[in-house]
């Protein structure tokens, strides 16, 4: 009979407010604020390097549009290759542009795979040091859904405040740089779309790239058994 | 005195008392490389609903394990083992968070608390793993505080609080879901002598009031007064298992010997 009972109750979700998870994990990351603050840099770095290619490029495919003068006189001092007068590319150019943009593109990656070895290692980290804590859960009745959850939820706001700031910071220097060269056209021509949906996409990224990163952790910290945990002496 | 009046309480498990957690066989095996532990070999015991029983023996004797296994945090590798009647083997991952959370209450040797909720949050976690509202779980968790006398603490964190007063939130906590059985793991291992007898005694009187099953392992003999049975296990097996009006006479004799 009392069979039965736990079949019923099973039933019945053990309703888990995800408003607790969230509570817990910010409350986490507080106390643990110095080295969510490193895990959280890396985020910045990578994502500021990220927005700043994007952002930059851009802003040079603004002024580019405009097709300005004195403008394209500018690109061109900067190498850029610009729609002459004839209206053409010349091809050595066009073909120096790929070349960085695969080089652009190969950096790129590779920052941001160091960044999700870096959050996972973070990650992994913080599981090793709440063994205790995550093993006392599951042996108050916490489900792995609910040990995923917080620490997927940790990581996702470590990977939001790191990826706002790293696009701030990204912005912020390439406005600053693309002004010792192009003076107040950048102003002028400022392509807020374009820089808006770079931004959307690196938020986008930084945040899945924190969230890859804490997976393995996740879900290492949800298949320990409770008697492990309670058999590590502190 | 004690005597007489342990008499009724001592038989009373064997004639009418209700099984809370009973095991049939169990053994555990740990492989460790090509070297085979039996931690248990072949343990029968039955645990009777409203009693207050003590787990005692050296280490490595399998005390732990078996405590794990009554505890449904462990499956032994034969034999079987009885929660409320349900073979722990059978349950999933979800049956058994469901088993920990509202049969259970663990008490543990360095109390586990979460470190970065107040003394209140850590009583009202199992409440929130087994869906009660917020308004409901602090109006409970405020009352356990104040059966074990820390309503005043209940906004202190767990590092605001001496170890005696961090084992009676933990006592709070264990008591959140009305369990069953509360599970206690050497719960004096890391007090002193004066707050271990403190806590003792708060077991023991949630054992009387509210008629929880209460379960320790422990190797205090301080527990052996106010339990109404202890096992001692030795080499995996049961080696002996007395009541306690057996006990009073011997007390003595066990203390002499150490």
């Amino acid at each position: 009979m009392a069979n039965q009972d736990i079949q019923v109750a099973g039933g019945r979700e053990i309703v888990l407010p995800l408003s607790k998870a969230v509570e817990i994990s910010i409350r986490s990351l507080k106390i643990r604020f110095g080295r969510s603050l490193i895990t959280t840099s890396g985020i910045i770095l990578a994502i500021a390097f990220l927005m700043s290619v994007w952002s930059s490029s851009d802003i040079v495919s603004s002024l580019r549009d405009a097709n300005k003068t004195d403008i394209n006189l500018l690109l061109q001092k900067n190498g850029v290759a610009t729609s002459d007068g004839t209206g053409s590319v010349s091809a050595e150019s066009a073909k120096r542009t790929m070349e960085e943009q695969s080089k652009q593109t190969w950096l790129i990656s590779l920052s941001l795979l160091v960044c999700v070895v870096g959050i996972a290692n973070a990650m992994l980290m913080s599981v090793t040091e709440r063994f205790r804590e995550i093993g006392t859960m599951k042996c108050l009745g916490a489900l792995d859904s609910f040990i995923i959850k917080l620490f997927l939820l940790e990581s996702t706001f470590q990977g939001l405040a790191g990826t706002i700031s790293g696009i701030t910071i990204g912005l912020l220097m390439t406005v600053v740089l693309a002004t010792f060269d192009y003076g107040q056209f950048v102003f002028e021509h400022f392509p807020l779309t374009a820089v808006l949906r770079s931004a959307g996409a690196a938020i986008v990224a930084g945040t899945s790239l924190s969230l890859i990163g804490a997976m393995l952790p996740a879900y290492k910290a949800a298949k320990m058994e409770p008697v492990e945990a309670m058999r590590l002496e502190a | 005195m004690t005597e007489k009046q342990a008499q009724p309480a001592a038989n009373q498990p064997l004639t009418e008392q209700r099984t809370v957690v009973r095991t049939q066989g169990v053994k555990k095996l740990y492989t460790m490389g090509s070297i085979e532990v039996h931690a248990l070999r072949g343990v029968d015991l039955e645990i009777y609903s409203g009693e207050y029983m003590s787990i005692m023996g050296p280490s490595g004797s399998g005390k732990s394990t078996l405590f794990n296994m009554v505890g449904g945090l462990d499956k032994p590798s034969e034999g079987k083992v009885y929660i409320d009647e349900v073979d722990v083997a059978q349950l999933d991952a979800y049956e058994l968070a469901w088993l920990r959370c509202r049969k259970i209450g663990y008490i543990f040797q360095s109390f586990n608390l979460i470190p970065v909720m107040t003394a209140l949050e850590n009583v009202t976690l199992p409440m929130v793993f087994a869906g009660l509202s917020s308004d409901d779980s602090r109006d409970k968790g405020m009352d356990l505080l104040e059966k074990v006398g820390l309503k005043d603490r209940h906004s202190h964190k767990p590092f605001e609080l001496s170890g005696g007063q961090q084992q009676r939130v933990a006592v709070a906590r264990a008591l959140a879901n009305d369990p069953a059985v509360v599970l206690a793991d050497e719960p004096t291992g890391n007090l002193d002598l004066g707050t271990g007898t403190e806590i003792i005694d708060l077991l023991k009187s949630m054992n009387e009031v509210s008629g929880v099953t209460v379960i320790s392992a422990t190797h205090d003999h301080k527990m052996l007064s106010v339990s109404d049975r202890v096992v001692w296990i030795k080499d995996g097996q049961i080696e002996n298992i007395k009541l306690r009006a057996e006990l009073d006479i011997e007390v003595a004799s066990v203390e002499g010997e150490d």
